[in-house]
């Protein structure tokens, strides 16, 4: 019998434990399968953040540590600096990356710390229960901007991808989405070089995912997609913002 | 060995490094930049890293990665340093990973000041960061002691899989004494088969991780945790004792302040009063069991600190009412001077 679709080696049996419609799951998928492609299992350590991803270390099939909220590229730096020729990668939300952790996120791009972060942009703090993100549009009604998220209260959202790129210490910067198979495939093809960026030690690399949080936004999953592409692609453009490896530019 | 004469804060560094610490992560502050400064000249030169991390609480959580990932690491600070790395400090007592954390403690509250103090008592022994956990903390007296305790940190640390945290201040940082390095060239070090090191595909992931939901499990593990400090309890209690015998009056003091007391206690012994002295070397696990049986022989304790009486609470705890125990401190950087302290014996005895 010709198996056609399985379960990646670097996912583990654990089912994951986010809502329907929730994107998580595909960019953990994503995430293994470009482990698995890259033979690089053994070799991998993974950090899980504080957020909607917290348990993502029962989830990889590799070894994995649980940082505090915002550490988890300070803890990638200390294991890496541990053990260089290790794979390193962090996993991390909105609100763990470009709030309380901002200059771990910063510092760890300047020093272009050889690892690799996935940063799931939903736009909103899942796990508490849809508050206010960084990365929460102007206008954007959370539990916490109940009347729209104003300027003149809570200021703008947060470009990352933009941001990191200006650092010379960033070797590989890029927005993605999992919007739509055509995107979701651009994804996998960016984690795999951003992978590939550390592998020949490139220095710090970050995929940035446009992703969708319906139980909070208050929409259908289908919805939700109309949504990020609608509200979230127009202020985030997707693209390659930072590339030292001589590959695709934006 | 040849004897060397180093400034504290080098020396601590160099004891680091002959433990084989090769991992440093840290950020400047007064009084303990030293340390950091010697991490930073020698650690290139034997194939260590050596760190300037963006924040202490940066630093401290290079600490976690690196200890998770089966290495000797550590991170050094000053009071208001500390106060940060107290969230990382917390996590990594949860992880259960060993490391090593150095606090030359400086007058508080907030910036406080650079001068010696005693004040971080409390937030060193008492856990500092969230929830039941403990850190063996230890507090030289001598630039030796704090050679020798540095090099036994580490080994304490892989030991029991938790933080060790040498607490000194600004004088035994900063001054100069003869020291000699005890010889650990070639000591092997424990395998670490719990680290994430890469699984190379021959073992089940390693995980290092603090949380668990469930209460019972999470209860579990704290219980098992509470079963290792009662062991460090029984086996790890250091101290100096002098004169306890035939004293009436003992004085607890710890660190620099010890050594003050010493001169005290010489005044006192012109002017015929017998004292003695209790100087614990761990102020986690505290050594409670000799001052209990000291507080039943003698007139009264004192307890001398720099601060407004911390360690006092510890020394009444552990006394439980067998005699007096009275308080003499300064605060703020100032330091107790022995005629000061010698009053105080002669106001007791």
């Amino acid at each position: 019998m010709q198996v056609l679709f399985q379960r990646p080696k670097a996912l583990t049996d654990a089912p994951f434990h986010y809502c329907p419609g929730c994107t998580h799951g595909i960019i953990h998928r994503l995430i293994a399968e470009v482990i698995d492609e890259l033979g690089v299992q053994g070799d991998t350590i993974g950090v899980a953040p504080v957020g909607c991803a917290v348990f993502a270390y029962n989830y990889f099939n590799c070894d994995m540590q649980e940082a505090a909220h915002g550490r988890a590229p300070a803890v990638a730096t200390g294991i890496k600096r541990a053990h260089p020729e290790n794979i390193v990668f962090t996993y991390q939300g909105d609100g763990d990356l470009a709030a309380i952790g901002t200059a771990e996120t910063v510092h760890a791009a300047a020093r272009s710390e050889n690892i690799t972060v996935i940063f799931v942009n939903n736009a909103i703090y899942g796990m508490t229960g849809g508050q206010m993100a960084p990365t929460s549009l102007v206008g954007q009604v959370t539990q916490t901007s109940p009347y729209g998220r104003k300027v003149e209260m809570q200021g703008y959202p947060v470009k990352v991808a933009e941001m990191l790129s200006t650092l010379e210490g960033s070797a590989f910067i890029k927005r993605c989405s999992v919007d739509s198979i055509k995107n979701i495939n651009d994804t996998r093809a960016s984690i795999k070089k951003a992978f590939q960026c550390q592998i020949d030690k490139k220095g710090f690399s970050l995929i940035e995912v446009l992703s969708t949080c319906p139980t909070n936004w208050g929409l259908s999953p289908v919805e939700a997609l109309e949504w990020l592409r609608g509200n979230m692609m127009p202020h985030y453009p997707l693209g390659t913002y930072k590339d030292i490896t001589g590959g695709d530019k934006k | 060995m040849d004897k060397v004469l180093m400034k504290g804060n080098e020396a601590i560094a160099e004891a680091a490094i002959r433990a084989n610490c090769r991992h440093f992560f840290g950020y400047p502050i007064t009084p303990q930049t030293e340390i950091s400064a010697y991490m930073a000249k020698r650690m290139p030169k034997i194939g260590g890293t050596f760190l300037q991390a963006e924040s202490e609480i940066a630093a401290i959580n290079m600490v976690y990665g690196a200890a998770g990932a089966g290495v000797r690491a550590m991170t050094s600070s000053s009071s208001p340093g500390i106060s940060l790395k107290m969230e990382g400090l917390s996590y990594i007592a949860g992880a259960d990973l060993p490391c090593v954390v150095v606090n030359i403690v400086r007058a508080g509250p907030g910036l406080g000041g650079i001068q010696p103090a005693q004040s971080d008592y409390f937030q060193a022994v008492k856990g500092g960061g969230h929830g039941d956990y403990r850190v063996i903390v230890v507090a030289p007296a001598s630039i030796q002691e704090a050679v020798d305790s540095t090099i036994n940190a580490f080994d304490l640390a892989d030991k029991y899989r938790m933080p060790v945290m040498i607490i000194g201040d600004g004088m035994l940082g900063q001054m100069m004494e003869p020291i000699t390095f005890p010889e650990t060239a070639g000591k092997a070090l424990a395998e670490k088969e719990w680290a994430t090191t890469g699984t190379k595909m021959t073992r089940k992931p390693n995980i290092i991780n603090s949380l668990y939901i469930q209460p019972e499990e999470l209860e579990k593990i704290i219980m098992a945790r509470q079963k290792k400090y009662e062991d460090i309890e029984k086996s790890e209690v250091k101290y100096e004792a002098e004169g306890l015998d035939d004293a009436e009056i003992v004085i607890v003091a710890y660190g620099t302040t010890a050594r003050i007391v010493k001169a005290a206690m010489a005044l006192a012994q012109k002017s015929g009063i017998k004292t003695g002295l209790i100087r614990p070397i761990t102020l986690w696990p505290f050594p409670k069991d000799i001052i209990y049986k000291t507080a039943k022989k003698a007139k009264a304790i004192i307890s001398v600190e720099m601060s407004t009486g911390q360690m006092v609470e510890d020394v009444r705890l552990a006394a439980n009412g067998a005699c007096p125990v009275y308080f003499y401190g300064r605060t703020g950087g100032a330091v107790p001077q022995p005629k000061a302290i010698f009053e105080e014996i002669r106001r007791y005895a």
